[in-house]
C-alpha cells in the first residue's frame, strides 16, 4: 500500500493527488473559516493553534525521541517574557523578537538537555519539573519582567500592518504554525529524525551504530524548547498579559496529555490532541451552561457533591481521558484512526 | 545560633513529612517500577474522607483514624486492581500518565466534593501546641510526624527484610517471572505494595491536614517526597528518609539566609545538581542497562 520506490518518495511533502485535494481544501477552509465564525471561535482558534505548535515541539521530544518532559509551561513561560521584554523594553520589531526569544528558550532547551543525557524515567521528569518550577519563580521576581504584576503586551506591527484584533492574528498564527510544522515533518524525515527515532527506539544500539547521542539528545531538547518558545511568545498576544501564575504545573501535564491523548510519534497526533484537549479545556469551564448535561450536574452537584466545585469536574474528565487511553490504545488518537483505517480498507472481506 | 538550631530543627519537621510521602513512593517504585504521582492525592482523599468522618458523621476519633487507614489500604489496593493492573505492559512514560491521570481524576473528585475552600480538620493537636526546650520551639504535631516518620522507616525496614510478605515483594521487584515461578502471586502482592504504600502517605495526609486543608494541599509535600525519593535513589528506603531530611534543613537554611523568595524552590535545583553528579541518587547502586 505505502511501498516506495524511489528515494524521492519518501521525502516528497504531498504524495497523491488526492492528498493535495485535501490540503487545498483545507487550506480553504483556513481562510474562509473566521469570515464566518464568531469572535469568540476565533479566538479559541487562535488558542488552539498555539497549544498545536508547542504540543508538536513535545512531541519531537516525547514522541520521537523518547524522553519525558514535565516543564515545558517554563520554556513557553520564556519565549512568552522574552518576546514581551523585547519588544516593550529593547524595541524590537515582533518578527526579530519572537525568534530572539524562543532561541532563548532553545537555550535553556540545551542547558537541561545537558544533565537530561544520563537522566531516564522518574529521574529526569523530577528534574524538568523542578526546570518548569524554578523558572516561573525566578520570573515572578525579576523586577524588569513586572513581577507578581505581570506584563502587558504591546500591539504587534508588521511592516505597515498591525495587529490589534483576534482575526488579524488568526492569519499570522495559521502562517506561523504551517510553517512550523512543515518544518517538524520534512525535520522528522531526515538524518536528525532518524537519529531521534533511533535513541526512542533503542539508545545503545543508536550509538553503537554511530549516532552521536549527546549531539541529539540535546538537540531534541533544544528544538522543542524552541516549539515552546515560539507558542509562548505567540501566547502573549493572545492573552495581551502575562503573569507568572498562569505557567503552573498543570500547565505542563496539560501539553504532555495533549502529546498522548492525540498520539505519540506522530506528526497528527498533538495537532487532534491539541484540538480536542483545547476546546474541551475552554467547553468545561462554564459546564453549567451545556444543555441537558449542565442541568443534571448542577442536580447532582446540590445533592451530593458541592456547588463551589463544579468547574474542577475537568480535572477528572482530563484525568479520565489521559487513563482511559494509555489503557485502551497508547498511540492515542492516531492509532484509532490508523486501526480504522486498516478494517475499512478491507472492509467486506 | 538559637537561630540556626531553630531552622534546623523546623528543617527536620518539614522534612519529616517529605519522608513519609517519599517513602510511600518508594515502597511503590521499588516493588512495580511505577513512579506515582498520585500519591499525594491518594492521601488527599484518606484526609478529606476523615474530616468527613469526624465532622459529618461525628465519629471519635481513634475510630475516625482507624477507619482511614482501613480506607487508605483499600483505596491504594483499587487503584492498583482497577488501573495499573489493566495497562498492558506500560513504558515509564506510559505508567507516568496513568498516575497523573489518576491523580487529576482523585484531585477533582475532592474538590467537587467538597469545594475549594479552605477547610479545618479537628484533630486532637492543634497546630499551635508545642514543646519550648531551651529557646528551641517544636510544634507537637511537627514532634508527631518526626516519630512517625521515624517510626515507619524502621518497620518498614524490618517488614522487608524479615517477614514473608516482605520478602515476597521484594523478590516480586528482583524478578517477576522467578518469584512466579516459586509461588507468589505478584499480582496480590502488587496490590498490597499499594495499599500499604497508601496508608504510609495518608499518614503524611492526615497530618499535614491540621496545619493546611485545600485541595492542593498535597501538591508540594508530594512534588518534594519525590524529589527526595529520586535523590535517594529511588529505590532505597533510607536514603528516600535521608534525602528528605537534607532536603528539608537545606530549604530552611536557605530561607533563612540566602533569600526566602525562593525557599520552595531550592529543593528542584538541588535535585538537579545531585543528579549530574550522580544520575541514580545518593544512595543506589548505579543502574546498568542492557540492550
Amino acid at each position: 500500500m505505502d511501498m516506495k520506490r524511489t528515494y524521492y518518495e519518501d521525502v516528497q511533502l504531498v504524495t497523491s493527488p488526492v492528498v493535495l485535494f485535501w490540503l487545498a481544501l483545507l487550506f480553504v477552509f483556513l481562510v474562509v473559516f473566521p469570515f464566518v465564525v464568531g469572535n469568540y471561535y476565533v479566538y479559541v482558534a487562535n488558542y488552539i493553534a498555539i497549544n498545536i505548535i508547542v504540543a508538536a515541539g513535545l512531541n519531537l521530544l516525547v514522541g520521537y525521541t523518547g524522553q519525558i518532559s514535565l516543564g515545558h509551561a517554563g520554556f513557553f513561560a520564556i519565549g512568552a517574557y522574552g518576546t514581551v521584554i523585547l519588544m516593550a523594553k529593547a524595541g524590537l520589531p515582533f518578527l526579530l523578537a519572537l525568534p530572539c526569544s524562543a532561541l532563548v528558550a532553545a537555550g535553556f532547551g540545551f542547558l537541561l538537555g545537558l544533565p537530561a543525557l544520563r537522566l531516564e524515567g522518574p529521574y529526569l521528569s523530577i528534574a524538568t519539573l523542578g526546570f518548569g518550577l524554578t523558572i516561573t519563580q525566578i520570573i515572578g521576581r525579576i523586577e524588569l519582567f513586572g513581577g507578581r504584576e505581570g506584563l502587558h503586551a504591546p500591539d504587534i506591527v508588521i511592516g505597515s500592518w498591525i495587529i490589534n484584533t483576534d482575526r488579524q492574528f488568526y492569519f499570522l498564527l495559521v502562517f506561523i504554525t504551517i510553517v512550523l510544522l512543515t518544518g517538524m515533518r520534512n525535520l522528522i524525515r531526515t538524518r536528525v529524525g532518524r537519529a531521534f527515532i533511533a535513541i526512542r527506539d533503542a539508545d545503545i544500539a543508536a550509538q553503537t551504530m554511530g549516532v552521536n547521542i549527546v549531539f541529539y539528545k540535546t538537540l531534541a531538547f533544544a528544538v522543542s524548547a524552541f516549539y515552546a518558545g515560539i507558542g509562548g511568545g505567540l501566547y502573549a498576544f493572545v492573552l495581551k498579559f502575562i503573569e507568572p501564575e498562569i505557567f503552573t504545573l498543570m500547565m505542563s501535564i496539560m501539553f504532555l496529555a495533549m502529546v498522548v491523548v492525540g498520539g505519540q510519534g506522530s506528526l497528527m497526533g498533538p495537532v487532534v490532541g491539541a484540538g480536542l484537549l483545547c476546546w474541551l479545556d475552554l467547553k468545561l469551564r462554564n459546564i453549567l451552561d451545556i444543555p441537558f448535561l449542565g442541568d443534571w450536574l448542577e442536580a447532582l452537584s446540590r445533592s451530593w457533591f458541592s456547588i463551589t466545585g463544579v468547574s474542577n469536574i475537568q480535572y477528572i474528565v482530563f484525568g479520565s481521558i489521559m487513563v482511559a487511553i494509555m489503557l485502551f490504545e497508547p498511540l492515542g488518537l492516531y492509532g484509532v484512526w490508523l486501526r480504522t483505517k486498516r478494517y475499512w480498507r478491507t472492509w467486506p472481506f | 545560633m538559637v537561630d540556626f538550631v531553630q531552622m534546623i530543627v523546623s528543617g527536620v519537621a518539614v522534612g519529616s513529612s517529605y519522608a513519609l510521602m517519599g517513602l510511600a513512593m518508594v515502597i511503590i517504585y521499588k516493588t512495580s517500577e511505577v513512579p506515582n504521582f498520585a500519591q499525594g492525592e491518594m492521601a488527599l482523599v484518606t484526609s478529606f474522607f476523615t474530616m468527613m468522618l469526624l465532622t459529618t458523621f461525628g465519629y471519635p476519633v481513634w475510630l475516625a483514624f482507624a477507619l482511614a487507614f482501613v480506607f487508605a489500604a483499600f483505596l491504594g489496593a483499587f487503584l492498583e486492581f482497577a488501573v495499573l493492573r489493566r495497562a498492558k505492559n506500560p513504558n515509564i512514560l506510559g505508567t507516568i500518565v496513568i498516575t497523573i491521570g489518576l491523580e487529576m481524576v482523585l484531585l477533582g473528585l475532592v474538590s467537587w466534593k467538597f469545594g475549594a475552600e479552605h477547610k479545618t480538620m479537628p484533630f486532637p493537636i492543634g497546630p499551635y501546641d508545642s514543646f519550648i526546650i531551651g529557646d528551641i520551639f517544636i510544634s507537637k504535631l511537627e514532634a508527631l510526624t518526626l516519630v512517625s516518620a521515624l517510626g515507619l522507616m524502621i518497620l518498614l525496614f524490618f517488614f522487608f527484610r524479615y517477614t514473608r510478605l516482605g520478602l515476597a515483594m521484594k523478590a516480586t521487584q528482583q524478578n517477576s517471572v522467578a518469584a512466579k515461578i516459586v509461588g507468589i502471586r505478584t499480582n496480590r502482592i502488587m496490590m498490597m505494595t499499594w495499599g500499604i504504600s497508601s496508608v504510609v502517605g495518608a499518614t503524611a495526609g492526615l497530618l499535614i491536614s491540621p496545619v493546611i486543608m485545600h485541595p492542593f494541599m498535597m501538591w508540594d509535600p508530594m512534588l518534594k517526597g519525590f524529589a527526595a525519593a529520586v535523590m535517594g535513589g529511588m529505590t532505597s528506603l533510607p536514603g528516600a528518609v535521608v534525602a528528605a531530611y537534607l532536603l528539608g534543613i537545606i530549604e530552611n537554611l536557605f530561607g533563612g539566609y540566602v533569600s526566602i523568595e525562593f525557599k520552595s524552590v531550592v529543593a528542584f535545583a538541588i535535585i538537579v545538581l545531585v543528579l549530574c553528579f550522580k544520575p541514580s541518587g545518593l544512595f543506589a547502586r548505579h543502574y546498568v542497562k542492557k540492550v
